[in-house]
């Protein structure tokens, strides 16, 4: 009898734990499924040739695209590639390769602090060192970004280093290869994909950044026109546009999140990708 | 000439506080077959990294006395490990070709960052290189796939065949059939045995038969000494050390 009541109480407790479970899940999942079914319903509409080829129109004007606003886009995170993958890639090699040196534990610190440092915060702090002195720039929000990036790469290059078994620096050291050659030309060799993940990832992080775009070149719907100028952002544009009256940027801004979501997906989904065929490959 | 290739005096060694060998004294003689033996932990494998200066690159690690090559101490000051590495070729436990890397390049990688530029030596020496080993013909239409991709026996004859491209004088071997299956094993002794007529080799081995079948030389190791050392012949039928006796007929290891 007693051991029946007990028998019981627990699957009880077993049944409410697994209601509860399904609860949180259906809590986390339905803003999610529906922030994808809002965003691709009303976003969907507002594609078509146009959309991608024309520039932004004026406030009230009808059709039009967000052409400038991939231009600058694209810029921006060129930018910020060309100064965040190199430094990123060398930290993460000081990181894992020299663990040796004095230096390194500072260049981890420095990292560490940079990875928790608000978005906004780096925006700021871009916008006093160069915004201030040239003006709202491309090449200021190109910076910040690529502050965002640094600690990405850096960490991802870092660990896919690690990985790299210790026995293979040993034998390109035993063929009378140098250490900086072992690096980067066997050691970092084994380690591509995984800083290739990396790097995807951070760029699906930075394309999404809007709060230190904003504080560093602000709102523009032009084209590209010089380095110390601003561009047009899409992330940035989306703020914008959806605060508008204006039906028209509001559409637009809709269809430029979508362009995003999927984005942001695909850098997020390849790299998950490159990783599985990397496990078989290995194995 | 010397009759020896690598005269090892004095030499101790371990990891931090660590005493790992005690006072080692070996002569390797030139272009034969030396034989590291010893249960596990004896050091075998320390030893052997102290040949090439590898040891020294695992945190802690250190090294007293002196290993002389050819007359020079590889320990002085003024020697440059790499230039020591190049003449002292290495093949470990487990095959680690390079990753990513095609079988030609991971043959070829030594010499290009070596400097050598020029295609048809690179294609010349890693034709030779590969038929050494006996791979060639197994993988002449495969030289563009990734040398991951092969068995690992194949995987260890292509370690060989990269260690063989930089023409090395003397090769280290640590247990390198330890991983691999009887008839890769064979393959790879017959190999050492063809690599011992122009090259110096000292192999570390667990496997006493194997010792038997392939060193002109052995030397005993036990808890970081060394107990015996001598011609094979000597120490397998008339081992001066007890714990020698033991080892060879399978009692200790
Ligand atoms: N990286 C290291 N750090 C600290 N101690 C180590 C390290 N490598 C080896 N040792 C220690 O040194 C001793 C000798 O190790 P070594 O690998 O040279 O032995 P071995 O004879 O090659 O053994 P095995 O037959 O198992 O390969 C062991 O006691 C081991 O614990
Ligand atoms: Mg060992």
């Amino acid at each position: 009898m007693q051991l029946n009541k007990v028998l019981k109480k627990k699957i009880l407790i077993d049944k409410a734990f697994t209601i509860i479970l399904i609860c949180a899940m259906i809590i986390y999942l339905v803003p999610i499924i529906s922030i994808i079914y809002e965003t691709v319903s009303r976003g969907l509409p507002a594609l078509n040739l146009d959309f991608f080829t024309k520039p932004i129109p004026t406030a009230g004007e009808e059709g039009g695209g967000i052409a400038n606003a991939i231009q600058g886009t694209v810029i921006s995170i060129a930018l910020a590639s060309l100064i965040g993958i190199p430094v990123g890639i060398l930290s993460g090699i000081f990181l894992s390769e020299y663990r040796e040196l004095k230096i390194t534990s500072f260049i981890r610190f420095i990292n560490e602090v940079f990875h928790g440092i608000p978005s906004i915060i780096i925006g700021l702090f871009s916008f006093v060192l160069i915004s201030k002195r040239i003006g709202f720039s491309v090449l200021a929000a190109s910076f910040s970004l690529a502050l965002i990036m640094i600690p990405i790469v850096t960490i991802v290059t870092q660990e896919s280093l690690k990985m790299v078994p210790a026995t293979i620096r040993e034998a390109a050291f035993s063929l009378g290869i140098p250490k900086w050659k072992t690096t980067i030309f066997i050691v970092l060799r084994g380690a591509w994909q995984g800083i290739v993940t990396g790097i995807l990832l951070s760029i699906g992080r930075i394309i999404g950044e809007s709060a230190p775009i904003l504080v560093t070149m602000g709102f523009y719907r032009w084209w590209f026109s010089g380095l110390d100028r601003p561009v047009s952002n899409m992330a940035l544009n989306i703020f914008i546009f959806a605060m508008s009256p204006f039906q028209n940027w509001v559409r637009l801004a809709w269809g430029t999140a979508l362009v995003l979501l999927v984005l942001v997906l695909l850098l997020n989904i390849i790299p998950r990708l490159m990783m599985l065929r990397r496990e078989v490959r290995y194995e | 000439m010397s009759d020896y290739k690598i005269i090892v005096e004095n030499v101790s060694a371990g990891y931090n506080s660590n005493i790992v060998l005690r006072n080692i004294n070996l002569k390797i003689p030139q272009r034969k077959i030396t034989a590291i033996m010893g249960p596990s932990g004896s050091g075998k494998s320390t030893f052997l990294r102290i040949l090439n200066r590898l040891h020294e690159l695992t945190p802690g690690a250190w090294v007293k006395g002196r290993v002389i090559l050819d007359g020079i101490d590889i320990y002085d000051r003024k020697v440059n490990p790499t230039l020591i590495r190049k003449k002292i070729g290495m093949v470990f436990q487990k095959p680690n070709p390079f990753p990513m890397m095609s079988i030609y390049d991971n043959v070829a990688i030594g010499l290009k960052l070596n400097g050598i530029k020029d295609k048809k030596t690179l294609d010349e020496i890693v034709r030779r290189s590969l038929e050494i080993v006996g791979l060639w013909d197994e993988v002449k239409g495969d030289l563009h796939r990734p040398g991951t991709m092969l068995s690992g026996g194949q995987q260890q004859r292509l370690c060989i065949a990269r260690a063989l491209a930089v023409n090395p004088e003397v090769i280290l071997m640590d247990e390198p059939t330890s991983s691999l299956d009887p008839i890769s094993s064979m393959t790879i002794e017959s190999l050492v045995k063809k690599l011992a007529e122009d090259r110096t080799i000292v192999i570390v081995t667990h496997n006493v038969q194997q010792a038997i079948r392939l060193a002109d030389y052995v030397a005993f190791f036990y808890l970081g000494e060394l107990i015996e050392h001598g011609p094979a012949v000597e120490v397998f039928t008339n081992p001066k050390h007890e714990l020698t006796l033991k080892f060879v007929k399978g009692a200790i290891g």
